[in-house]
């Protein structure tokens, strides 16, 4: 690598680092003159749809992201801040990871896992919980199980080693994700007030310090690789891909909450996409001044790196610091206490520009505010264009399918597909009760973690549904927002924020561009009616595969305080001879269901309807009960609806199982009430004394109330006339599937 | 009474063991980091589990050399208890305080489940607050937890009634349907032949409160309590 020529830079070679022509001319407007080779790749990674959000930011800023308990902001920074009083807060942010796990899916979603710790604890926050959000091609095709595979162990290897518990998380399987997974994580983290750190730098002469890992070549790009489409060549730009290692972040972790509670401490940013050139400029842009960086001075892991590799590398575990000049030999220590690096590499001016040097040499100079999402990165607006297949699909008649000639074998069915089957396969390589918080672990309707030394606890869900999103992108964005709503509602937690994470194909395809605006939109419509303001997220496009693009698929990582832990409550049905209650109505809606695909092999009509002040009411009405100590278990429809809510209920207490006979009288086919999603409805399960504090409280916040069966000890489950099935064959459906089809993997 | 926890760069369950002491029992507690070389103050000293050093090269290999290792073997050779839980009870093991090895799960996956134990022997600082054959629910958390020994040591093991708990059905039937990680003889932790050291995989500190569904682990930081 020695003597090694920089290529001459000019419009083609800004182009082959995936800037447009109008961005060049930007750039050189911005520079008044030609950037140098290092220059050029820095403007490149920061101007990367990843960095800058160039195509996505106009949109995501319709969305609603102020509200009393926000401390800190979308966008301000690395993660939202919610207060949860008593002096504490929590940060949370979910991310993308898909196409590095697409090519190399263990450290692909080892990477995304400690990417998005890192996020956390630069604020200062300790992580307390991490979820995540998955995607697959079907599991009958081998590449697709060793995809599964190894991303479950990846999240399994990094979370695990670092001490956070993965408590909860989604995982659906279909066809358009084969090629091109998604692997969304996302973390929630505890901080004091008074120890919440930013991702500034100020105050000319402070040091900038960096620490952590050494700098290698690996990663070099991956912002940019993450900003266009998998392709054949794709396999080629493994190398993009990052090499995690949690061990070393655990050091970091600790060693950057000791240096959070310092006075000295200035500002801290992690580094993950873009790394150097990402953390220097944002912190230099936030604090409206300028940084000189000695890039000789950054532990290198490998001889002979170049100013571009050192700016552009992603090499994991490190964190730009800044701190008050004189206090370097206190930082140093406790850095050296953890084994870390921990090197003096430039210090703050007020030239606002960032200043690169090698040796004494000057490599470069980049206006640091130009480089930046809410600076001079560039921001576009989209054409839109409403997709053909819209009307296709929903112009289908859904009443003309076919009912099934046998209940008992389409419940066994619906339930035994991978999406709806039980997950403790993949839950159980989670290391789940670490730090001895989770009082709800994964497999409820939300996970719940309670706050040491409070009354106070979090539930946690992700949710996203493709399908949905595909049919008819406002509502899916909305009912995203309303589901992850009502799993956190169903464990006795008030909605308080979420965090986004939307996967969307190419921008530039104005039917993509349709999509992605509708979603947003409803998410917005969803969010406002909530009161649960967006603290920040992530966008991944150019989720397409050689076959075409993913179905929109928007994520919500939402987040729900439990004022009294006494007020936690399971999904499963806890005693005999207990009432079965709704909350909600069924209105039969087949569209966009696990059902119509799994049995007609159809994705087609609308996806369910949703009327959100509605919804609204349905959460007041559950938590209300469920805060007068009535609710024994609550449990909403979604994916399978009815029928698979009250199969759940049934096996999923651990100590035993306990059966149901649900009648609901027919104004509909059986199937669209077993199998209908519709959105809105939760199921309760109560002691007889209290039905009548049940419909009051219902009647009170105007929702319907209706009886629909008792919970037996007897082993069945009966709907109708329809069903009548023995909890062993559900069970057995139901948890066999993904050990089955995963014996294969190995 | 003075507990200590021994905090190795990788460690991550000690801060759960530490809240079981401090905060659910009101006991003294510390944390002892790994390059401490004096251990005289302690009453009894906590191995945490986690991921020391990252288990790079083998779960435990590497924190055995820690010096503050050397003045636990030697405190555990003087009859101080010393309680190692998870990579506590790896490490342990690489120490040379307690026999065997533990080598990767039969199902070659980490696993994070609740599990039964049955006690074996009450006859200990760690167990003594048990009933003989009382089942314990707990969780395990591990990949490297399947206990493997040669016929010699397993034997004298059961002669020298040093099997702390093995993994059962609720009901206490040891058997191999109830073995999750393929351990020999279902064994889940065990004793030196003094009885005062303790290795075990399952998370007592994680079974210590009603909010988190089990509190059976609380009885071997009662029974070290008990001891003073």
């Amino acid at each position: 690598m020695k003597n090694n020529k920089e290529p001459e830079v000019n419009l083609e070679l800004a182009i082959q680092h995936g800037l447009n022509e109008e961005e060049w001319l930007k750039i050189l407007d911005i520079l008044g003159r030609k950037p140098n080779y290092t220059e050029l790749g820095v403007f490149s990674v920061m101007w990367s749809e990843h960095c800058s959000y160039k195509n996505s930011i106009a949109m995501i800023k319709t969305l609603p992201r102020s509200g009393s308990r926000l401390l800190v902001g979308a966008g301000e920074e690395n993660a939202g801040l919610v207060d949860i009083g008593d002096g504490l807060a929590i940060a949370f942010k979910i991310e993308s990871h898909n196409h590095p796990s697409a090519l190399e899916p263990f450290q692909g979603a080892a990477t995304g896992v400690g990417g998005i710790l890192r996020d956390v604890f630069t604020m200062g926050a300790r992580p307390i919980a991490s979820l995540n959000s998955l995607r697959f091609g079907p599991l009958s095709v081998p590449r697709n199980r060793y995809l599964f595979d190894e991303v479950v162990k990846g999240i399994a290897h990094y979370g695990n080693c670092m001490g956070v518990p993965t408590v909860g998380g989604e995982v659906y399987f279909d066809e358009c994700y084969t090629g091109n997974p998604l692997v969304n994580a996302m973390t929630i983290g505890l901080v004091k007030h008074d120890r919440v750190t930013s991702a500034i730098s100020k105050g000319v002469g402070n040091t900038v310090m960096i620490v952590g890992s050494s700098t290698g070549r690996d990663g070099i790009h991956g912002a940019t690789f993450a900003s266009v489409e998998l392709s054949e060549e794709s396999e080629e730009k493994r190398s993009s891909v990052q090499v995690g290692d949690p061990f070393t972040e655990k050091l970091l972790l600790e060693a950057t909450l000791e240096l959070a509670r310092k006075n000295y401490l200035i500002g801290i940013q992690d580094m993950g996409a873009a790394g150097i050139a990402c953390s220097s400029s944002e912190m230099s842009a936030k604090g409206e001044s300028g940084m000189i960086l000695n890039l000789n001075k950054v532990p290198m892991r490998e001889p002979d790196m170049t100013p571009y590799e050192i700016m552009l590398s992603e090499s994991q575990e490190r964190m730009l610091v800044v701190i008050r000049r004189g206090f370097e030999k206190e930082v140093k220590k406790i850095f050296e206490k953890w084994d870390l690096n921990c090197v003096e590499i430039g210090e703050v001016t007020s030239s606002a520009s960032l200043e690169l040097f090698m040796n004494g040499k000057k490599v470069g100079a980049l206006p640091a505010w130009d480089l930046v999402l809410g600076g001079g990165a560039p921001v576009y607006e989209r054409e839109t264009k409403k997709p053909a297949y819209i009307k296709t699909v929903r112009s289908k008649n859904l009443k003309n399918i076919p009912e099934p000639n046998d209940y008992n074998a389409a419940l066994l069915k619906v339930i035994s597909v991978p999406s709806i089957a039980d997950k403790s396969w993949i839950y159980h390589q989670y290391d789940h009760t670490v730090r001895t918080n989770t009082a709800v672990p994964p497999g409820g309707s939300a996970a719940v973690i309670r706050i040491k030394g409070t009354k106070k606890a979090i539930a946690s869900a992700t949710d996203g549904n493709g399908r949905y999103t595909y049919l008819n992108p406002r509502r899916g964005g909305a009912i995203a927002v309303a589901e992850s709503a009502r799993n956190v509602v169903c464990t006795g937690a008030k909605p308080i924020a979420i965090t986004n994470c939307l996967n969307f194909g190419n921008p530039y395809d104005p039917e993509i561009y349709y999509q992605f605006k509708e979603a947003i939109l409803g998410m917005g419509e969803a969010c406002r009616v909530f009161n649960t303001p967006v603290t920040g997220g992530n966008v991944s496009f150019y989720n397409e595969s050689p076959k075409g693009a993913i179905y929109p698929t928007p994520v919500v990582g939402m987040v729900g305080l439990i004022e009294d832990v006494n007020h936690i409550t399971t999904s499963y049905f806890k005693n005999d001879g207990d009432f079965i209650v709704m909350l909600g109505t069924l209105k039969g809606e087949l569209g966009g269901s696990e059902y119509l695909k799994v049995t007609h092999n159809l994705v087609a009509g609308d996806a369910p309807a949703i009327d959100l002040p509605f919804e609204k009411r349905v959460h007041n009405a559950c938590l209300e009960s469920i805060r007068n100590g009535i609710v024994n278990s609550a449990i909403d429809i979604s994916d399978g609806g009815l029928a698979v809510a009250l199969a759940e209920a049934c096996i999923g207490n651990p100590e035993k199982s306990l059966g149901a006979s649900v009648y609901i009288s027919r104004k509909l086919r059986d199937d669209e009430i077993f199998f209908g999603e519709s959105q809105s409805v939760i199921i309760l399960s109560i002691s007889e004394h209290s039905l009548l504090k049940m419909e009051q409280i219902a009647a009170k916040n105007i929702v319907p109330c209706f009886t629909i069966g008792r919970v037996k000890d007897n082993g069945r489950l009966k709907l109708n006339e329809s069903v009548d099935l023995s909890l062993d064959d559900i069970k057995s459906a139901y948890e066999n599937t993904i050990p089955e089809i995963m014996k294969l993997a190995l | 009474m003075k507990f200590g926890v021994v905090v190795f760069p990788g460690s991550n369950c000690e801060h759960d063991a530490y809240y079981v002491l401090k905060k659910v029992l009101s006991a003294e507690v510390f944390y002892i980091w790994h390059k401490e070389t004096s251990l005289r103050l302690f009453d009894a000293i906590i191995l945490p589990g986690g991921f020391s050093y990252g288990d790079y090269l083998r779960a435990g290999a590497v924190a055995r050399f820690s010096p503050v290792m050397k003045e636990i073997v030697e405190y555990a050779k003087d009859g101080g208890p010393v309680l190692g839980i998870c990579n506590g009870f790896q490490i342990l093991l690489e120490a040379g305080l307690l026999p065997g090895a533990l080598i990767a799960n039969a199902g070659l996956r980490f696993l994070c489940q609740d599990v039964f134990l049955k006690v074996g022997s009450t006859d200990s600082a760690f167990t003594k607050t048990y009933t003989e054959g009382q089942v314990l629910k707990m969780p395990i958390a591990h990949y490297h937890g399947n206990y493997f020994a040669d016929e010699e040591v397993l034997k004298c093991l059961q002669d020298e009634d040093r099997i702390a708990f093995q993994y059962s059905s609720a009901e206490g039937d040891i058997s191999e349907q109830y073995n999750p990680n393929g351990s020999k003889l279902n064994i889940a932790g065990i004793f030196n032949e003094n009885k005062n050291v303790l290795g075990m995989m399952p998370h007592p500190e994680r079974a210590a409160e009603k909010i988190l569904s089990s509190e059976d682990g609380l009885g071997i930081f009662k029974s070290l309590l008990e001891n003073n």
